[in-house]
């Protein structure tokens, strides 16, 4: 398995265009590939479930379990498949196909910057799910309303 | 005239910490915007921090606190019944403590005793309603009424809509989103789209409109901030984007301050330019650049602005 900086240094290349040209599998797949190692540092095996006919979106499911700041990439992720379903349909146009691959990459790039970014910095994407505060709560109400 | 329409002409208006500092631009093109379109916005008396973030990430209750202390004093001191809030920051939360206080045994205990200690009413609640300044142009004014209104169309500007993240997440705190046609939705929010179309502006395809853009990390991992809004503005770009619009501080000024970092740090240049989607829409109603703070912006917009006839 590519590690997540192997993975960030091969979706930079190709959002700024060097290196081999990527494919729409291999974007999807790099996408599944981050969301493994993010179920894995949760002390989980990765499915291969599908949902709605995506291993992508099983993981990220998988991923956001007991933990809701990892919706903050539920829809990169759904981005991702969408412009994979797109590619699909698009392989008589070469110029379309050309944008959408890029946009793709830099969906796909996204999704590993922010789950590389979570696996150094847990609380990236905290405070905007507002649902996992970075230390624990004060239970006893004394210690807030008793000075 | 709709509920909604009636409700929103006069409200509460609660500009929070960043509209006072790092966002005046966002603060002078709202009040120019609303002063425009003949709405009217009351100044929240005497408020406070809404707890974003940091008091959040201390002590979610006392945010809830702090931020149900804004909506009793527009509620019981002012009698208002809506908090307009353009800073997605303030909007999240003032949403989340509603929804906390609603739910939460705990949440209601903590608010009563330091709203007794502090000597002010007990926000209950139901009494104010939380809207952001989308909500609030979209719904008195609409896209039909917008484009009556335009003097200076947005025409040939190509715009890339960021929502940011504290606008649709968590999706259960805000209980009208996905509520079917004329609603907002949290997965693909679209009022910036319909509001800066009606001005004229040409939506480019952005996926990445909700994405993250670092901005809780900006001083802890700034690397990882940068490489995420290059990505976001890298994006924008690839759509063909003129522009970014914004309509949170906190993504505005993280764009802004990143998209120069990246230049510095990776040497890598990008082109499109920043601005608060209340400055694009002032423009097309016909104020001028200063009247809206495009001049208070880091992003240089000024000579795309009078290129396209804008200023």
């Amino acid at each position: 398995m590519r590690s997540i900086a192997e993975l960030e240094a091969r979706l930079e290349a190709i959002v700024t265009g060097q290196g081999t040209p990527a494919s729409a599998e291999e974007l999807l797949q790099s996408g599944e590939a981050v969301l493994e190692h993010w179920v894995i540092a949760k002390g989980e095996d990765p499915t291969t479930d599908e949902h709605e006919g995506f291993r992508l979106l099983a993981l990220h499911r998988q991923g956001a379990r007991d933990d809701a700041s990892f919706n903050a990439c539920r829809e990169t992720c759904r981005e991702l498949v969408y412009h994979y379903n797109v590619m699909s349909d698009l392989n008589a146009d070469a110029e379309s196909s050309q944008s959408c691959l890029q946009m793709m990459a830099l969906i796909a790039n996204h999704l590993i910057l922010f789950v590389g970014g979570k696996m150094q910095e847990a609380g990236l994407g905290d405070f905007c799910c507002s649902a996992k505060p970075l230390h624990d709560e004060i239970n006893d109400l004394s210690e807030v309303t008793d000075a | 005239m709709t509920d909604k329409k009636a409700k929103y002409q006069k409200v509460a208006y609660y500009p929070g910490c960043a509209l006072e500092g790092s966002a005046t631009a966002y603060d002078r093109s709202t009040r120019a915007v609303g002063k425009a379109l003949g709405l009217e916005l009351v100044d929240v008396k005497d408020w406070n921090c809404c707890g974003a973030m940091e008091v959040k990430n201390i002590d979610a209750k006392i945010q809830t606190y702090l931020s149900s202390r804004v909506m009793s004093i527009a509620a019981n001191e002012m009698d208002m019944d809506v908090v307009m809030a353009p800073c997605n920051g303030c909007y999240h939360n003032l949403k989340k403590a509603e929804y906390d206080l609603k739910n939460d045994d705990q949440s209601r205990e903590v608010v009563g005793k330091l709203s007794e200690k502090a000597g002010h009413a007990t926000y209950q609640t139901g009494q104010v309603e939380t809207i952001h300044a989308l909500d609030w142009i979209r719904e008195t004014i609409g896209e039909k009424g917008l484009g009556e209104r335009v003097k200076n169309s947005l025409k040939g500007l190509k715009v890339a809509n960021y929502y940011g993240c504290m606008y649709t997440r968590p999706r259960h705190i805000f209980p009208e989103k996905d509520q079917g046609p004329g609603s907002e939705s949290t997965s693909k929010p679209h009022f910036m789209d319909d509001l800066l179309a009606a001005a004229g502006a040409v939506n480019v395809e952005f996926p990445l409109k909700t994405a993250c853009c670092g901005g809780a990390h900006t001083l802890s991992d700034s690397d990882m901030s940068t490489k995420l809004v290059l990505n976001i503005i890298r994006a924008a770009e690839a759509g063909g984007a003129d522009v970014i619009a914004t309509e949170c501080p906190t993504c505005h000024s993280g764009l802004e301050m990143h998209q120069i970092r990246a230049h510095k740090r990776f040497g890598i240049e990008t082109k499109v330019k920043i601005i608060y989607f209340t400055q694009l829409l002032g423009l097309a109603l016909g104020l001028k650049p200063k009247k809206v703070g495009i001049h208070e912006n880091i992003s240089d917009s000024l000579a795309l602005l009078k290129e396209k006839g804008l200023a």
